[in-house]
């Protein structure tokens, strides 16, 4: 129990400083990197509840695929030199009242789960007969996922599905002038079409390119 | 008292497999040399030692004697912290490695889901030490890796549902004992080219080895290490490369299990299955890196997208069709 509480401790300890260095390191490629710190210590945390499932694909999914993009944009757009000075410049404190009423409002939304949580457990008592069995949480959380919440996960696919393509139409512009392969062209292209023979008269030659 | 012993006990086990691997790496180092020299009718490294096998260690020693430079202008802590965090991940992934049914260091429910959670990270490495080498080839390198790595992971991943739908469990144990009938190589043999290939893209190796492409970028993201660092990169590359080896042997060539199950064969131990089945996959790796010429980008990028993963995601709804149909899909 002991290596539990001071793997625990250390995970979180780990998570809540990560995510205070988010914001307030200087460098945003920096902040990144802790954010994907934060992350990996959370999925660590998971593991740690027994959500072995949850955790691994926190890891697939925001440090493996979602960071690499945060990191690839921060890259991309130059801001890695900028002075992220935190509460200093007029410029930034003025998105601390945003971010004071987004942090409050997520703050009493887990007040009130966790405090309905903590008086009224027969809340969640519908589910739990499902999850008191033998087979691993994988299989848990597929049995619940396909058959009672199936509506849900496909329409939080579409959702996703619609943001995908909502994505692609915003960046996508068909350039003029750009040299593009032709796969089918190229294989279905014939000898009489690529290969000429030309008779050349002496000191004449021929007009080629035509 | 108690949790040293414990603690003894697994670090002791953990040696017993680290060791091992990490020895290997360097004899594989050493014949990939050797297979792409015969391949183009050269020696290949044939000196130092018997048939030239301690090339890698002469290497290594070359290696821990040079100097590291730091450049200038680099962002230190990250370009020091870049080649550790590959060599890292490319040794933990071996954690959940079964060699034989009782043989493996931790034998966790998700564990197919670790080694691609693992994988995926190894973009990181090669990200951070190309950002932070502040310069134009390491940092275009590590963009094209990146992008490249992400691509492949996404058709990867959809292979190895496919393998999943066929065992019912994400436990590697559980997906080679699902093999005792027939190998997975057999009735996914489409989804096991697939992810032969997209291991070559997802390791960077040639003929998708665009990160480093010398003509074009010097080292790619390498190009500013030197010394034990760049050692590391190189290390935890073809420690890489044993994984996806060993991880193409377990979904799909039966991990442990022998070819046939009678008596010549039950007699070998289950570990040197699983070692000749990784081998094979790594000569075949070596003799694609002497034989096929390098991609172009964009070439890449279509294989990635256009082909792969269509083709891996119509694979998936014909598997599970097929499952469902004959009434064959495993139910724990």
């Amino acid at each position: 129990m002991l290596a539990h509480a001071i793997f625990f401790y250390f995970f979180s300890f780990v998570a809540i400083i990560s995510a205070i260095m988010v914001t307030a390191s200087k460098n945003t490629v920096h902040s990144v990197f802790f954010l994907i710190l934060d992350f990996i210590s959370i999925s660590c945390l998971f593991i740690m509840i027994g959500a072995e499932f949850l955790g691994m694909i926190m890891l697939i999914v925001y440090v493996g695929a979602v960071a690499v993009l945060f990191l690839f944009v921060v890259m991309m757009l130059n801001v890695a030199q900028q002075k992220n000075q935190w509460f200093k410049s007029s410029d930034t404190s003025t998105h601390i009242p945003i971010g004071l009423i987004v942090s409050l409002i997520i703050f009493f939304e887990l007040i009130i789960v966790i405090g309905g949580w903590k008086y009224k457990p027969d809340i969640i008592k519908n589910f739990s007969d499902s999850l008191i069995s033998n087979s691993t949480n994988t299989h848990t959380i597929g049995s619940v996922l396909y058959t009672e919440y199936i509506h849900l996960f496909q329409i939080s696919g579409m959702i996703l599905l619609v943001a995908m393509i909502g994505a692609i139409v915003l960046t996508f512009r068909k350039r003029e002038g750009v040299k593009r392969q032709n796969y089918f062209s190229q294989v279905s292209r014939e000898k009489n079409q690529g290969v000429e023979l030309v008779e050349v008269k002496s000191n004449e030659g021929v007009k080629i390119d035509v | 008292m108690e949790y040293a012993i414990l603690l003894f006990s697994e670090i002791y086990k953990i040696l017993y497999v680290l060791i091992p691997v990490l020895v290997s790496v360097a004899m594989i180092v050493w014949l990939d040399r050797r297979i792409w020299a015969f391949v183009q009718k050269r020696r290949g490294p044939n000196v130092v030692g018997p048939f030239g096998l301690f090339q890698t260690l002469a290497d290594a020693l070359k290696y821990i004697f040079k100097e590291i430079i730091i450049p200038a202008s680099s962002n230190k802590i990250i370009f020091i912290l870049a080649p550790i965090v590959t060599m890292t991940l490319a040794l933990i992934a071996w954690a959940v490695i079964p060699f034989s049914e009782d043989f493996v260091l931790a034998d966790i429910n998700v564990g197919i889901l670790y080694i691609f959670a693992i994988s995926s990270l190894g973009v990181y490495g090669i990200i951070m030490g190309g950002w932070a080498s502040n310069s134009k080839y390491p940092f275009l390198g590590s963009i094209r890796s990146a992008a490249q790595m992400v691509s492949y992971e996404v058709s990867i991943g959809v292979i190895i549902i496919n393998v999943l739908l066929c065992v019912g469990s994400l436990n590697l144990s559980d997906i080679v004992l699902a093999q005792q009938k027939i190998w997975f190589v057999v009735p996914l043999f489409p989804m096991f080219v697939i992810f032969f290939i997209s291991s070559l893209a997802e390791t960077n190796r040639p003929p998708f080895d665009l990160p480093e492409a010398e003509a074009e970028l010097v080292a790619g993201y390498q190009t500013e290490y030197s010394g034990m660092m760049y050692a590391m990169f190189w290390l935890g590359e073809y420690a890489n490369i044993l994984l996806m080896c060993a991880l193409g042997s377990i979904l799909f060539l039966g991990g442990w299990l022998a070819p046939i199950n009678i008596s010549p064969f039950d007699m070998v131990p289950p570990p040197v299955w699983l070692i000749l089945k990784i081998l094979f996959l790594f000569i075949l790796f070596a003799l694609i890196k002497a034989i096929v010429p390098r991609y172009r980008y964009d070439q890449l990028m279509r294989l990635g997208w256009k082909v792969f993963l269509p083709f891996s995601l119509i694979w998936v709804v014909l598997t599970s069709g097929y499952l469902l149909y004959f009434d064959l899909l495993p139910i724990y």
